[in-house]
């Protein structure tokens, strides 16, 4: 198989030490069992988020993207963008989509390119990492590696909002995309089927309306709970913060007992490919991931 | 016509199909020549293959049969391969009726094996009352098609017609045609994108009808008197001059369009009252302007327009029209972008209850959104006319009340069908008139102006109407279908309707129209017994003239000679039977179907004596759904009792009471009869044949108790064709029910 | 006083939907809303909405600006994106209510104390400050947003939370002093001030 070669977009919660450095970790020792090579895009900037809107507006919003284009466009020619956080891929492919189909805006957008000596051309794609792997590898490659399967344990593969919405991945549904229970299945692990699969977190708004949040998070650990899960898995560095760091807070304002496990599919990727738990980036988890460092392990 | 002299009787068993392996076939056959008397009995292990069919044929054309009975699968499987036109054909249903749904096992082989024996003595039974119908061919039918209209519906109708290469007669009230469309600056678009208002079209089409050499148009014209029957319409059309054309036609469609609601019943929302109009109204100022600046009766330029939806329509107080008339949303749609493509300004707001827009009509919406319209869900309460006019409104959406100030107000009224005179009034003015009511004679002649065709038929001068006043229409399951045959309602005038609807709906109904033509022509029935050569005749020495005939025949067929005995109309007819089914003496048949062909089968069964508690149930069920359902559960392999008895008829219509007393008289412990649904949303073919029955029925419990009879031994019930689980629970709970009764006391007299 | 507010009121005095038409992210859509409710139905915050999206679209049409610009109803929003794939009429849903909280938030009369809307500026200038963001900062300045006092009781209540993550080498306690950031930030500023400039003027912020 041909190497592949990507223009890198981390985004922020996965540079070193920031709340997905794990994601980046995993990914990292993924892609290199993969043999798939990720270039960082110098000088990247945040995409500013599904958050960003609101203070930021609409143009200083398309910049931001746009300006991440043109550094990968001028550092790392002829390479498509691939990201890793959700939000991240979201508000590049929303940019790019609006550039191309407005002239105004683009025209606009350049304008304010240009007091930072860039240019928008439209010419690098952006992918999800979740894309690369199903669409440009496919999953009988993303089978060939395993040398660990995760046999026995049981996933909820919880697949959020924005990887699914409104663009989601081609050929997938959006009230039911099954592309993360079949890579759990192709890295050997067990997908439950349960009913809060693309159930929204509260994103950005778990810091704003924690109750309102809360409750969702709630509906969706309990629910893989009910299913037989053992540990959630998603694609999303805010769906996986947010699901795992507010189980602790639920317990305390409500009395339950989560203790689930939540994990990036390149953690279990990583792990089923025979990577360390630190390679995993396993240390990463604020609730441990026990099973999984027990197959590391071995 | 075919009949030899001597009749010749044979029976054919099958014994394919499974039916060899669960019966006794040459039981069968014995039965079928010793009680049966027929002369020829043969079996066969396939008898509709080629070599089966082939043996009956032989035995048609060389050893002289006329009659037989096969007793093989349902009528209604096979018709093809048992079709002998010159001999009269019984089935025995062995197939779908005994073995299909007679449950499984050797314990159920003596009740299977008397039902079996039981069909064959009812084919043989009913076969030998039958004749082979000659059929009612007329040498001269005329093939003219009339269209009494000449609108969009009326000049569609002649010409697809005349297209297809038929005489035609439009009669048109007015001096022109076009009719409503005339009115119109612009028509909803007919095809994609369906975003822009299109070119009515109306001179375009008048002027190809008035071109088309087989189209004969008479305007200023009305229909005065229609005589006859599909073949033989005598019509004599009256021009306003006072002279008096007579055209020939062989069948007829009526599409006398609509009239708009009256505005001024409506003073609640500003009817009357200056710068509100309806959208007929907005029509005329949109010519006016003639794509300049529309503007209102003052002069004044309209810079806002308000367009409020089901102006009294869908109306629950009683007060206006009950209905939604379909076309008007799309139309305001239409109107509000008359002033939007002309001044993209003007303030131009829909307000809807529930935006109705069929068909494609959601593109057009969607372009007016996109041109600017706004759409508004309320609900008007009043509107204030004049200078200022003002729209109180609930707003439906935030539940609240608001009002809107416009230039113009635009009030969406319904469409009222011009169908001529409702015949339930017709009757009770001339039952009044013919008693000596002076007024009554005066309204007489008043609805006599009104109408459209001027039937000269015993029930009434026009169509019957529906619901509403619209035409006849068998709307659920053959909309084109009325209950005059030969006659075809086409456009509003048979149901609320837009312009492409209208345009359909008149080729729809001028190919009924040609169908009509063409069944007279080879002596047939109309749908829906369209095959069918035979007709009703009487055995007039018997009448005693009590009118049943002529007043209960759903299609007016049968009107009154001089002397006051039922002249039947054959074209006219459909075959139904309701009309047999309504003779109390009995004197009305069909060649190959009588009170003898089902009297006979009712007695032909063999009734065990009540201590063998072998229950006989007599089931007589309609042959267009209920027999239908019957076969389909035996497809589906569900089983009922084996006790029940099951004769075909060709509407519950022709049920004669006297079958009903005949079976019970003979020992039958009960009788379920299955008709079609009936009332407003009927799905009776015959339109009031199951209702007619249920009624006859509903007067049968004093019979009952005459013969000291439980009045649960007759039940009358609606079975779609659908109903196949349904009947299957139906009967045998029934049966359930007579073992609970007990058996007649009426065993061994019959 | 916001001038900006009173400008856009003199302007559009008839039509509010011509000023959301013209000023609102994606607000060219709100005429072809045909007021089914699904969007109201998919949102999974739905209950939380005085006004859902649909009903503000009617609000808008109606022109009621003050009611539609002063609800908090679009702050509601979590970007689940759900109404948009749901919607028969393919409205971008979610961006014209992104929109309509912007344009409140810059005239000026979105609530005051608004969660949500606080949480976004405060992101915002994290983000801008150095082209990426600060979670440690962006974190402080959250507890800190009510006050001190607040702000201390909220990091006592967070404080597990927040030592798992440092634990977990997830938060960084040292970037509070600097921390992640774009290199080029002269034109990194430089960009955001144009395109904000260029904004302002077109929907009417210009000072």
């Amino acid at each position: 198989m041909a190497k592949k070669e990507y223009a890198f977009y981390p985004g922020c919660s996965s540079q070193s030490k920031a709340s997905a450095s794990n994601y980046l970790t995993s990914v990292n020792a993924m892609c290199d069992k993969l043999d798939v090579t990720i270039t960082e895009i110098p000088d990247w900037n945040c995409c500013g988020a599904s958050i960003g809107y609101a203070e930021g507006g609409e143009l200083p919003r398309l910049a931001l993207s746009a300006r991440n284009f043109a550094l990968a466009e001028t550092h790392l020619p002829g390479k498509e963008m691939v990201a890793t956080c959700a939000a991240c891929w979201l508000a590049q492919r929303e940019v790019k989509e609006r550039l191309d189909h407005s002239e105004v805006l683009l025209k606009e957008t350049n304008e304010a390119l240009a007091a930072a000596g860039l240019q928008y051309q439209g010419t690098t794609p952006v992918r999800h990492m979740v894309e690369v792997l199903i669409e440009d590898l496919g999953y009988d490659a993303l089978k060939q590696p395993v040398v660990k399967p995760l046999e026995g344990i049981k996933f909820a593969g919880y697949v959020g909002c924005q990887t699914n919405r409104p663009f989601g991945i081609a050929g997938e549904s959006f009230e039911n995309p099954v592309y993360l229970d079949k890579l759990v299945e192709t890295v050997g692990g067990e997908a439950v089927p349960y009913d809060q699969k693309v159930t929204c977190c509260g994103g950005a708004l778990a810091f704003s309306e924690p109750e309102k949040s809360q409750k969702q998070i709630r509906d969706i650990v309990e629910s893989a709970y009910d299913h037989g899960a053992e540990m959630i898995v998603t694609p999303c560095p805010l769906c996986q913060a947010n699901v795992e760091i507010y189980q602790s807070e639920i317990n305390k304002k409500q009395g339950t007992k989560f203790s689930m496990p939540v994990l990036y599919y390149s953690q279990l990727m990583t792990v089923a490919y025979g990577g360390s738990a630190k390679e995993a980036g396993l240390d990463g988890q604020l609730i441990k991931a026990t099973k999984l460092e027990e197959i590391a392990k071995k | 016509m075919n009949a030899p002299a001597t009749p010749k009787y044979a029976a054919y068993v099958c014994s394919g199909c499974g039916i060899g392996d669960k019966l006794d076939v040459p039981t069968l056959e014995k039965i079928a020549q010793k009680e049966g008397k027929m002369a020829l009995v043969k079996s066969h292990p396939f008898l509709c293959n080629a070599e089966g069919v082939q043996m009956i044929r032989d035995d048609i054309a060389n050893d002289g049969v006329t009659h037989l009975c096969i007793a093989a699968c349902s009528r209604r499987a096979k018709a093809e391969a048992f079709s002998f036109p010159t001999a009269a054909v019984s089935r025995a249903n062995l197939r779908e009726g005994v073995i299909w749904v007679v449950a499984e096992g050797s314990e159920h082989d003596e009740v299977r094996q008397e039902m079996a024996e039981d069909y064959v003595r009812m084919g043989c039974a009913e076969v030998k009352k039958m004749k082979v119908p000659g059929g009612n061919v007329k040498e001269s039918s005329s093939k003219k098609i009339l269209v009494v209209g000449g609108g969009l519906s009326g000049m569609t109708a002649a010409l697809a017609a005349a297209e297809a290469g038929y005489e035609v007669a439009l009669v048109e009230k007015s001096g022109a045609l076009g009719g409503f469309a005339t009115n119109l600056w612009k028509r909803v678009p007919f095809a994609a994108p369906y975003a822009d208002a299109q070119p009515v079209g109306a001179a375009e089409l008048a002027a190809k009808v008035s071109a088309n050499p087989k189209i004969k148009v008479h305007l200023n014209s009305t229909v005065t008197e229609t005589a006859g029957a599909p073949g033989r319409f005598a019509v004599k059309i009256a021009q306003e001059s006072g002279s008096v054309a007579e055209e020939l036609c062989g069948s007829i469609v009526q599409a006398t369009g609509f009239t708009t609601y009256d505005i001024n019943k409506l003073p609640e929302l500003g009817g009357g009252q200056a710068n509100v109009v309806d959208q007929a109204g907005l029509e005329a100022l949109a010519k006016a302007a003639d794509g300049g600046p529309i503007k209102r009766a003052d002069g004044k330029e309209v810079k806002s327009v308000v367009f409020v939806q089901c102006a009294g329509q869908r109306d629950t107080t009683g007060q206006h029209l009950a209905y939604c008339s379909g076309h008007c949303c799309a139309t305001s749609i239409k109107q509000a972008t008359y002033f939007k493509d002309q001044n993209p300004d003007i303030d131009t707001v829909v307000m809807y209850q529930d935006l109705r827009v069929p068909g494609m009509g959601e593109d057009f919406y969607r372009s007016a959104q996109d041109k600017g319209v706004i759409f508004t869900k309320g609900k008007a309460s009043k509107v204030t006319g004049g200078d200022g006019c003002k729209v109180d409104f609930k707003d439906l959406i935030l539940n609240e009340g608001a009002s809107i100030d416009a230039d113009l107000v635009v009030l969406a009224t319904g469409q009222v069908p011009n169908a001529g005179v409702n015949l339930d009034e017709w009757t009770a003015t001339v039952t009044a008139a013919e008693s000596g009511d002076e007024a009554a004679k005066i309204k007489k002649g008043e609805l006599q102006k009104i109408s459209v065709l001027n039937l000269d038929y015993r029930q009434g001068p026009d169509m019957p109407q529906f619901k509403y006043g619209f035409a006849d229409s068998h709307f659920i399951c053959f909309p084109y279908e009325t209950r005059r045959t030969g006659i075809y309602a086409a456009g509003p005038t048979r149901r609320p309707m837009d312009m492409l609807q209208a345009t359909e709906d008149a080729t729809g109904a001028a190919l009924k129209a040609i169908q009509a033509v063409e069944n007279v022509e080879k002596g047939r029935a109309a749908h829906p017994r369209a095959w069918d050569l035979s007709f009703p005749t009487a055995r007039l020495e018997g009448c005693t003239q009590c009118k049943r005939c002529t007043v209960e025949c759903p299609f007016g067929a049968i009107d009154e000679d001089e002397k006051r005995f039922p002249k039947f109309n054959e074209e006219r007819c459909r075959r139904c039977g309701t009309c047999m089914g309504a003779c109390p003496v009995r004197v009305i048949s069909f060649e190959n179907y009588s009170c003898d062909t089902v009297g006979m089968q009712i007695k032909a069964v063999n009734i065990p004596d009540e201590f063998e508690e072998k229950p006989r149930i007599l089931i007589l069920a309609c042959e267009n759904d209920a027999y239908p359902a019957l076969d389909m559960a035996g497809i589906q392999r569900l089983s009922y009792s084996a006790f029940v008895r099951a004769i075909p008829v060709r509407c519950l219509g022709s049920v004669n009471t006297i079958w009903i007393t005949d079976a019970l008289n003979s020992g039958y412990d009960g009788v379920m009869m299955m008709g079609c649904k009936k009332g407003d949303d009927y799905q009776c073919h015959f339109v009031k044949g199951s209702e007619m029955a249920f009624y006859r029925m509903s007067k049968i419990d004093d019979t009952l108790k005459q013969l000291g009879l439980e009045t649960e031994r007759v039940q009358t019930l609606e079975v779609a064709i659908t109903d196949n689980a349904r009947v299957v629970k139906l009967i045998n709970e029934y049966v359930d029910q007579i073992k609970e009764i007990g058996l007649s006391p009426m065993k061994g007299f019959g | 006083m916001t001038t900006a507010n009173q400008t856009a009121i003199a302007k559009y005095k008839n039509s509010f939907l011509k000023e959301v038409e013209a000023n609102v992210e994606e607000g060219h859509w709100v005429r072809m809303c045909m007021q089914c409710g699904v969007c109201a139905g998919s949102c999974p915050l739905g209950n939380a909405w005085a006004h859902p999206p649909q009903e503000l679209f009617m609000m808008i049409r109606a022109g009621k600006r003050e009611e539609v610009l002063a609800s908090d109803s679009m702050w509601m929003c979590t970007s689940c994106y759900n109404c948009i794939v749901r919607c028969p009429r393919k409205l971008p849903i979610t961006h014209i209510m992104h929109g309509l909280a912007n344009y409140a938030h810059r005239l000026g009369i979105a609530p005051k104390g608004q969660p949500t809307r606080e949480t976004a500026t405060l992101f915002w200038n994290n983000l801008i400050k150095k082209g990426r963001v600060n979670e440690l900062t962006f974190s402080l300045a959250l507890y800190f947003k009510d006050g001190f006092v607040q702000g201390i009781k909220n990091a006592l209540n967070m404080q597990a939370v927040g030592l798992g993550l440092v634990k977990a080498r997830r938060l960084n306690p040292m970037e509070i002093l600097g921390g992640h950031g774009v290199k080029d930030q002269a034109g990194f500023k430089a960009m955001i001030e144009k395109a904000r400039q260029i904004e302002d003027r077109k929907k009417g912020f210009a000072k």
